[in-house]
């Protein structure tokens, strides 16, 4: 303590001859030291969580069709792919939906998944029916997307963001 | 508090006698030529701790090696500082182990008793050329290819055992993806450890025997 004694000017150790070499080293060190290691430990913890901090880049908002050719009262298919970028590799992924117009009004549009929230295979309009039918385990949906019958837990999912810009439906795809 | 808590440890540990022994031992003659071993050691353990981040992101596959790669210096933060320093560090770690080298040698701090801590640091100069010969393959970049391309066929240049020694390095007669994967695991696991081993035999005798005087003019 003799050390701090001199350096904050306590006067009954305030001689700084009291400072040995060997003392004023070791502070020296520690001090010169622990910048150092901060200096470095901060980046590197920075490095290792890295991915936690990149946000999700195939968001974005999607065109998937025109509302002229939209019939009102039948769902309208579409398909579209995102790529997917993890670190140095990209995947695209096939994603579909239906965009199902329900009145004149071209903002008044209910935009399903086709995605079937049982176990992710890919649903079918029926126009005979008038259902979504799923090949993999025989789940049926309503028009606007309610179970029907089957293992399903819930609806078919919502993109519930999309807007019409200049008569072109435009979907707004998140990373679920 | 801390105090009772350390007094506890020291009682069953001896850490003052282990500060004694190593960090606060009589030098015969303070010298900064006396203390390079200490610096290569210091690089040693940067390159440990270095490269443990690296394989954070590394991948050790013909498809993935250079691309990870420029991952790790163009797009994850601070990626371009840590390689940096694995990278210098390795250069500046070799040149240390040979300056070290060269000074003991001039000092004459091989003769007895200190003979095995000569022999056990030779040891150490060979695995820090192996460290650095097997790392620099990893980036997978035409340079790297080609060096261990060049590299392992003077390998295979021994006489009689030649071949056999070029399959061993290469994991078969050609470089491939079993090049990178056995370089890798020679770089990341063996080693590290094996240098690990003979450091703690290097520092252990250098504590136990003390720093050898430098001669004098009757030596």
């Amino acid at each position: 303590m003799r050390l701090f004694g001199a350096f904050l000017g306590d006067p009954e150790e305030a001689d700084v001859a009291d400072v040995s070499r060997r003392d004023f080293i070791k502070v020296t060190t520690t001090i010169v030291g622990g910048i150092v290691a901060a200096g470095l430990g901060v980046p590197a913890i920075i490095y290792q969580l890295d991915p936690a901090f990149k946000a999700g880049a195939s968001e974005g908002w999607v065109p998937v069709g025109k509302v002229a050719d939209m019939k009102i009262g039948t769902p309208y298919p579409f398909y579209f792919t995102r790529v997917q970028v993890n670190g140095w590799e990209r995947t695209s992924t096939g994603h579909g939906g239906f965009a199902l117009l329900q009145s004149a009004d071209p903002n008044d549009i209910l935009v399903l998944n086709s995605r079937c929230t049982h176990l992710a295979c890919t649903v079918n309009w029926d126009p005979e029916a008038q259902e979504y039918i799923c090949p993999c385990h025989d789940a049926v949906f309503s028009k606007d997307g309610a179970v029907v019958s089957g293992p399903p837990p819930r609806p078919l999912d919502r993109y519930s963001e999309f807007r019409v810009t200049d008569g072109e439906l435009e979907i707004f795809f998140k990373e679920s | 508090m801390w105090s009772r808590v350390y007094t506890w440890l020291d009682e069953r540990l001896d850490l003052r006698g282990l500060y004694k022994n190593t960090l606060d031992r009589p030098e015969p003659r303070g010298s900064w030529w006396n203390t390079l071993g200490s610096a290569t050691l210091f690089l040693f353990i940067v390159q440990v701790l270095t490269g443990i981040f690296l394989a954070t992101y590394y991948t050790p596959s013909p498809d993935h090696a250079y691309d990870s790669i420029t991952y790790i210096m163009n797009d994850v933060s601070f990626g371009w500082l840590i390689r940096g320093i694995h990278h210098w560090g390795a250069t500046l770690m070799v040149l240390l182990v040979f300056v070290h080298m060269v000074r003991v040698f001039v000092t004459a701090s091989f003769k007895y008793p200190r003979e095995l801590t000569w022999l056990v640091g030779f040891g150490l100069l060979l695995l820090t050329f192996a460290a650095g010969f097997t790392g620099y393959l990893l980036p997978w970049t035409q340079r790297s290819y080609w060096a261990t391309t060049v590299g392992t066929q003077i390998a295979g240049t021994v006489p009689f055992i030649g071949p056999f020694i070029l399959k061993v390095l290469r994991g078969g007669t050609e470089l491939s993806a079993l090049t990178l994967q056995r370089f890798f695991s020679a770089h990341i696991w063996m080693l590290p450890a094996l240098i690990t081993g003979l450091i703690v035999i290097h520092v252990y005798l250098i504590v136990k025997q003390g720093e050898s005087y430098w001669p004098r003019r009757e030596d």
